[in-house]
């Protein structure tokens, strides 16, 4: 029991103080997976548009295979992008692997089908409103899937910030392809792993703090912004 | 008859497994104004929706007399506001329609003013109340310079001021040798706008007559009827 007490003062000292270790892991942390959303984003959105307004073959295929990659487990991501960037991998060359670029990359591959199919099914709710009217007003496809994107921005909103929270949590695919190195690769899921296993508890329940406190904002952020949003914009 | 506009060619749509629309033809008179009558579910806005382009009827065709068709412009029975401001909306069709982008906000303004809706230009038009909005879908419809005009109930949900404004505009917009097809319950309105009557009863035309021989001798016994359920409420 004390140890648990202490580790909870250690903790929050760790906290308070802004240990500069905690902090390096922290903006790690934050680097990485606000990047990967980035990119995640620019490909999520058009993509999960196109499929909700674009009239192809194979696009309710399509729709079952994002929804379905949404659950995509970290570690089979994380082994698969380790085979792609190993040595012997078709991009091993690049020499990525054990570096935070790695950890982008599969943290793309992991959040991205989320984003794409929250959002497809954001646009394809607007999509059934706002047809008729867009077509009468000589909207493309492309143009109309473009347009819905902007019309539901603030539920988009929503969908990246999913991503996000996914991705900062995460911490199969990261451990995976980052190899958890001191200083280099090292992030909050990863050092919470390796911490609590070496019995090293306040620098992994500092962590922990951090961690659940970043995913709560974020998720109070997203409902204050779509609150604000539909008040003000309907 | 004035030289025809369109042509309806035995038209047929079919949805849901139900024909909506059973072997029509009729030929819209350019330059005059239509009205089309007929009770809940006779098919009005379906027709006007094929005539519009927005469906691909199931048989027969829609011909327009003239090779380059006529610029279209259609206010829907529930307009659809984008989320944006009301000037905005305007100049969005007005992009659509390849309007340069200098012209837009000016062309934009001056229909805002023309239908006393100026003071609502920078108000977020999806949190107008449902009369405004439809004004402002006949302001964005008109800003478009529109050749046909299709008007889908455009006064179901103004109060009674609004709606002899809304009718003052559509009187000016006729005077601006556009041909205008409306639909309405409102018979008064239909009397004093309309130079011909076409009733549409269970997907038929059962009668396309100039609007003095309709009220005075309405020639099927649905129209007749229709005339006295509604004059009953009035
Ligand atoms: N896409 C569709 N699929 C199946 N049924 C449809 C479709 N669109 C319309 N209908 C049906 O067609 C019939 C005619 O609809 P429509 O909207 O044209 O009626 P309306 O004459 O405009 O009536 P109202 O005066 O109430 O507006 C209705 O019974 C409606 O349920
Ligand atoms: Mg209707």
């Amino acid at each position: 029991m004390s140890t648990l007490t202490d580790s909870f003062a250690t903790a929050g000292a760790l906290v308070i103080q802004a240990d500069p270790q905690l902090l390096g892991i922290v903006a790690l942390s934050l680097k990485v997976s606000l990047t990967a959303v980035f990119l995640a984003s620019c490909l999520g959105l058009p993509v999960g548009a196109a499929v909700a307004v674009g009239r192809f073959p194979g696009r309710r295929g399509l729709t079952v295979i994002l929804n379905g990659l949404m659950g995509l487990p970290p570690v089979v991501v994380g082994l698969l992008v380790y085979l792609l960037l190993s040595r012997a991998g078709p991009l091993g060359a690049m020499g990525l692997l054990f570096t935070p670029t790695a950890m982008v990359i599969a943290q793309v591959v992991l959040i991205t089908p989320i984003i794409a199919a929250l959002s497809r099914q954001i646009v394809a709710d607007a999509w059934r409103e706002y047809e008729e009217q867009l077509r009468s007003l000589g909207a493309s496809t492309p143009r109309a899937a473009f347009t819905l994107l902007l019309d539901t921005r603030f539920s988009l909103s929503t969908a990246v910030l999913a991503g996000l929270g996914r991705a900062v949590a995460e911490v199969g695919a990261v451990m995976i392809v980052g190899g958890n190195i001191d200083g280099v690769t090292r992030v909050m899921t990863t050092t919470i792993a390796l911490e609590t296993s070496k019995g090293d508890l306040p620098l992994a329940l500092a962590l922990g703090f951090i961690l659940i406190s970043i995913v709560l904002v974020l998720n109070a952020l997203a409902h204050a912004v779509r609150e604000w949003a539909v008040r003000r914009y309907g | 008859m004035a030289e025809a506009l369109l042509a309806l060619e035995s038209l047929r749509f079919d949805a849901g497994g139900r024909t909506l629309i059973d072997s029509v033809s009729a030929r819209i008179p350019a330059g005059r104004r239509t009205v089309v009558l007929g009770p809940n579910g006779a098919g009005k806005s379906v027709l006007m929706r094929l005539m519009h382009g927005l469906i691909e009827p199931t048989a027969g065709r829609v011909v327009w007399s003239d090779d380059r068709k006529p610029v279209q412009a259609m206010v829907f029975q529930r307009p659809v506001m984008l989320r944006r401001s009301v000037l905005d909306n305007l100049t969005y069709a007005l992009s659509l329609a390849g309007v340069s982008h200098v012209e837009r906000t000016a062309r934009a303004l001056d229909v805002l003013h023309r239908v006393g809706l100026a003071h609502l230009a920078s108000r977020p038009a999806r949190v107008l109340s449902g009369g405004e909005q439809q004004r402002v879908a006949l302001a964005r419809a008109w800003v478009l310079r529109p050749q046909v005009l299709f008007l889908d109930e455009p006064t179901a949900s103004l109060d009674p001021g609004s709606s002899a404004e809304v009718e003052r505009l559509i009187g000016v917009i006729a005077t601006e040798s556009c041909s205008i097809v409306m639909v309405t319950h409102n018979l008064g309105l239909a009397r004093r706008l309309a130079d011909d009557i076409l009733f549409v009863d269970a997907g038929r035309i059962t009668e396309h007559t100039p609007v003095a021989d309709f009220f005075a001798a309405p020639r099927s016994a649905q129209a007749e009827h229709y005339i006295r359920g509604e004059l009953s409420w009035t």
